[in-house]
């Protein structure tokens, strides 16, 4: 019911917030103190709540860096965590700063919802996983025909896996909920024989069963699912905060500037690394941004490169184990390129 | 006529602004453009502001096509179909489960409710017990009860429960053969048809025989020979037209057949034994609220039990019930909205399911509060012609 009552909220805060132009997303931030930062309601090496209750993941991280760059306190973070039905409504609506929640970017979302995608954290694509053991000999999609397959309501899996289905002239039972955690104890008690999302979340949701042995990720990949975080239309400023965040992620590992070795850098002479850092003198990319100098410094002391947060969250740090793969440095063969600080 | 104007309460004297009825006018007035004013000032302002964020308005999107698939379709659907077709596949589910809801709950509800006033103890607190654990648990709760502890512990599809005439159930759901008709069924039909048409006549002239004379005819088994004679007559001589489909086991699960699927299931089993509990204290309150003299005069006239609470208490008690039961329909009704917990898709899960893929927030939940309202006021109408011809009875 959340998402209705979202919907309402989202529908009266339309109907009744002043039609003058409202002030700047930097500004609200600024003065309330911290930013609040839309998340996945517990998505393994993306935004999930560890034993503590602290957020964890690419996704949580982000929001860290965002906050580093403002306020140069990466712990100046409130998470909300939404349904992939409640995530658009409550950017809208004004109620979350950003969404982070491994959201795919696609032209209607971009256009017709009045988000606007601040670039790719994460290059995915979507996949099945079958009960290896309950299904013994199925070892490719193409054979899932008369399936039951688990999916989340309003994802762009949900019509991917319509679209694969029908293309293939294959049948399927769509089982369909509204929360992760619905589609996960369906899938574990044996409603389904087959979940599909995003690859990197299978490997995640996995960790998650009763028993993650049985259970395999089939090889086809059938759809593009580029995850990234959006902010809401129509605010630039906040837009380029967000997108030159991650930019800087990017630039940082590309420079080889770490968590461990920030503060020596700092030192550097290498013009590049002046700049990026706000050690360059007379350089003022920081402040044009309408932050501080150094806030990439800030950025890299709250979550290091990325190259680090991805390691230590979906990589060989994380019990997800994942593979760089395409979303390697474009220095190293993948297609993370970040346009230069200048 | 000082004396009489007082009574009509419309003194004609004072001046113009202290006339009560030009006063009541124009204070009704005066809310009418309030209320409209502030609904402008809001439409207005919804409008402006989904402008001002970029966020694309209007109707349109129901003809765009939907692309996702709807795992219970009374209607063909496939994900080519538009949003607006989904969105009418949704409310056809909120309807169906609606409808066969409230038949079994109504007929729980009755049973329970006559049951609590049993004068056997041990049907007298079974059903007790049964009304006040239903009604102080949440529904919500129930249908997780049916959803996850009941239907999904059940064996997985390869190990089915086997159960008599060809029917399995297991965690997927319930299956059971499929009717298929052959050529010349029509007859089978028409005889069944044309044997309740019959079955109606008899009891309209055994009624009006008891009028006259007194004499009782008995008016079931002989509707329950033609209702059964008939078709069956109509088969045998339209050459048997009739076969099964069978439920088989495939790769993954069961295929061919009939299947109810556990979703509907629970949700159905939930909702009917939730508000069953209500039903079951209203018919109670209902029969309570019939004097004790009837009863004691329908003995003395020699009726037994039966009869007594059939043609006399009944009766008179559904007036009493018929009310509040209206009411019950209608929480059954909305209540089904809670299918999305379980993944059934009615209209709440289905138009969410729009909404987000659209983004059109507004229109998806104007849409939803319609089609619920529109529910509403139906099952209201249709409550209120059966209540007005039960009180028609009234002497």
């Amino acid at each position: 019911m959340k998402h209705i009552a979202l919907g309402i909220l989202g529908a009266a805060a339309l109907g009744f917030t002043a039609s003058a132009a409202s002030a700047g997303t930097l500004d609200t931030v600024k003065q309330k103190g911290f930013i609040q930062c839309g998340v996945s309601t517990g998505l393994a090496g993306f935004s999930a709540p560890d034993d503590k209750g602290d957020w964890k993941g690419i996704d949580a991280d982000f929001c860290r860096a965002v906050a580093a760059a403002v306020f140069g306190d990466g712990s100046k973070v409130k998470f909300t965590p939404l349904s992939a039905k409640e995530r658009f409504t409550a950017l809208q609506s004004g109620e979350i700063d950003i969404l982070s929640r491994n959201t795919t970017w696609t032209s209607n979302r971009d256009s017709a919802l009045g988000l606007d995608f601040v670039g790719v954290t994460y290059y995915d694509g979507q996949g099945f996983m079958i009960n290896a053991k309950k299904l013994p000999g199925v070892n490719s999609a193409l054979q899932l025909s008369g399936a039951a397959v688990c999916v989340q309501s309003g994802t762009t899996t949900e019509l991917n896996l319509a679209d694969y289905f029908k293309k293939n002239k294959m049948e399927y039972n769509p089982v369909v909920f509204e929360k992760l955690e619905e589609v996960n104890a369906a899938y574990d008690s044996g409603r389904c024989d087959a979940y599909t999302t995003d690859q990197s979340g299978l490997y995640g949701i996995r960790l998650t069963l009763s028993s993650p042995a049985d259970h395999v990720v089939l090889p086809e990949i059938i759809s593009k699912e580029p995850l990234g975080p959006a902010v809401r239309q129509g605010d630039d400023q906040w837009a380029h905060i967000a997108r030159w965040t991650y930019f800087a992620l990017l630039n940082a590992e590309e420079a080889g500037v770490t968590q461990a070795n920030v503060d020596e850098m700092k030192t550097s002479t290498d013009p590049n690394i002046q700049r990026l850092l706000g050690t360059e003198p007379d350089g003022k990319y920081g402040a044009d941004l309408g932050l501080s100098n150094d806030f990439v410094v800030n950025i890299v002391k709250a979550v290091g490169n990325y190259g680090e947060m991805f390691e230590r969250n979906v990589g060989s740090g994380s019990p997800l184990k994942i593979a760089r793969g395409i979303n390697a440095l474009w220095t190293k063969g993948g297609l993370q390129y970040g346009p230069p600080i200048r | 006529m000082a004396s009489q104007e007082i009574l009509r309460g419309e003194p004609s004297r004072g001046s113009f602004i202290n006339d009560p009825r030009t006063r009541s006018l124009f204070f009704q007035t005066l809310v009418v453009i309030l209320v409209f004013a502030s609904i402008w000032w809001i439409v207005d302002n919804v409008i402006e502001n989904l402008r001002r964020l970029h966020i694309a308005s209007g109707f349109d999107f129901l003809k765009s096509r939907a692309g996702f698939d709807i795992s219970d379709t009374p209607i063909a659907y496939t994900s080519d179909a538009s949003y607006g077709r989904a969105l009418v596949v949704g409310l056809l589910n909120t309807i169906i489960v609606a409808a066969a809801g409230i038949v079994l709950a109504t007929i729980v509800g009755f049973i329970v409710g006559i049951g609590r006033l049993s004068q056997n103890w041990l049907i007298r607190k079974i059903c007790t017990v049964y009304v006040e654990t239903f009604r102080n648990i949440p529904p919500l709760l129930v249908i997780f009860f049916w959803y996850s502890g009941v239907l999904a512990v059940l064996p997985p599809p390869r190990e089915s429960i086997h159960l008599p005439f060809g029917s399995f159930l297991n965690q997927r759901g319930f299956y059971f053969p499929r009717a298929i008709w052959g050529d010349g069924s029509w007859l089978i039909g028409v005889a069944l048809l044309l044997a309740i048409a019959m079955a109606w006549f008899v009891a309209r002239r055994a009624r009006q025989r008891q009028k006259a004379t007194g004499q009782q005819f008995p008016v079931f088994w002989t509707s329950a020979a033609l209702i059964v004679g008939l078709p069956v007559l109509a088969y045998l001589l339209s050459g048997m037209p009739l076969t099964f489909d069978f439920p088989k086991q495939s790769t993954f699960n069961l295929t061919g057949g009939f299947w109810i699927k556990p979703e509907f299931l629970s949700l159905l089993l939930a909702l009917s034994f939730y508000t069953a509990a209500f039903i079951a204290e209203i018919v109670r309150a209902g029969i309570r609220g019939v004097s004790k003299g009837q009863t004691e005069a329908a003995s003395a006239l020699g009726l037994r039990s039966g009869p007594v609470l059939r043609l006399v208490v009944i009766p008179q008690a559904m007036r009493i019930v018929i009310p509040p039961l209206t009411s019950q329909y209608l929480n059954l009704t909305k209540n089904s909205s809670l299918a999305i917990a379980i993944g059934y898709p009615d209209l709440t899960a289905t138009a969410g399911t729009v909404l987000n893929q659209t983004g059109q927030a507004v229109e998806g939940v104007f849409i939803m509060m319609i089609a619920y309202l529109v529910l509403s006021l139906v099952t209201s109408a249709v409550m209120n012609v059966v209540n007005a011809r039960m009180a028609l009875v009234e002497r």
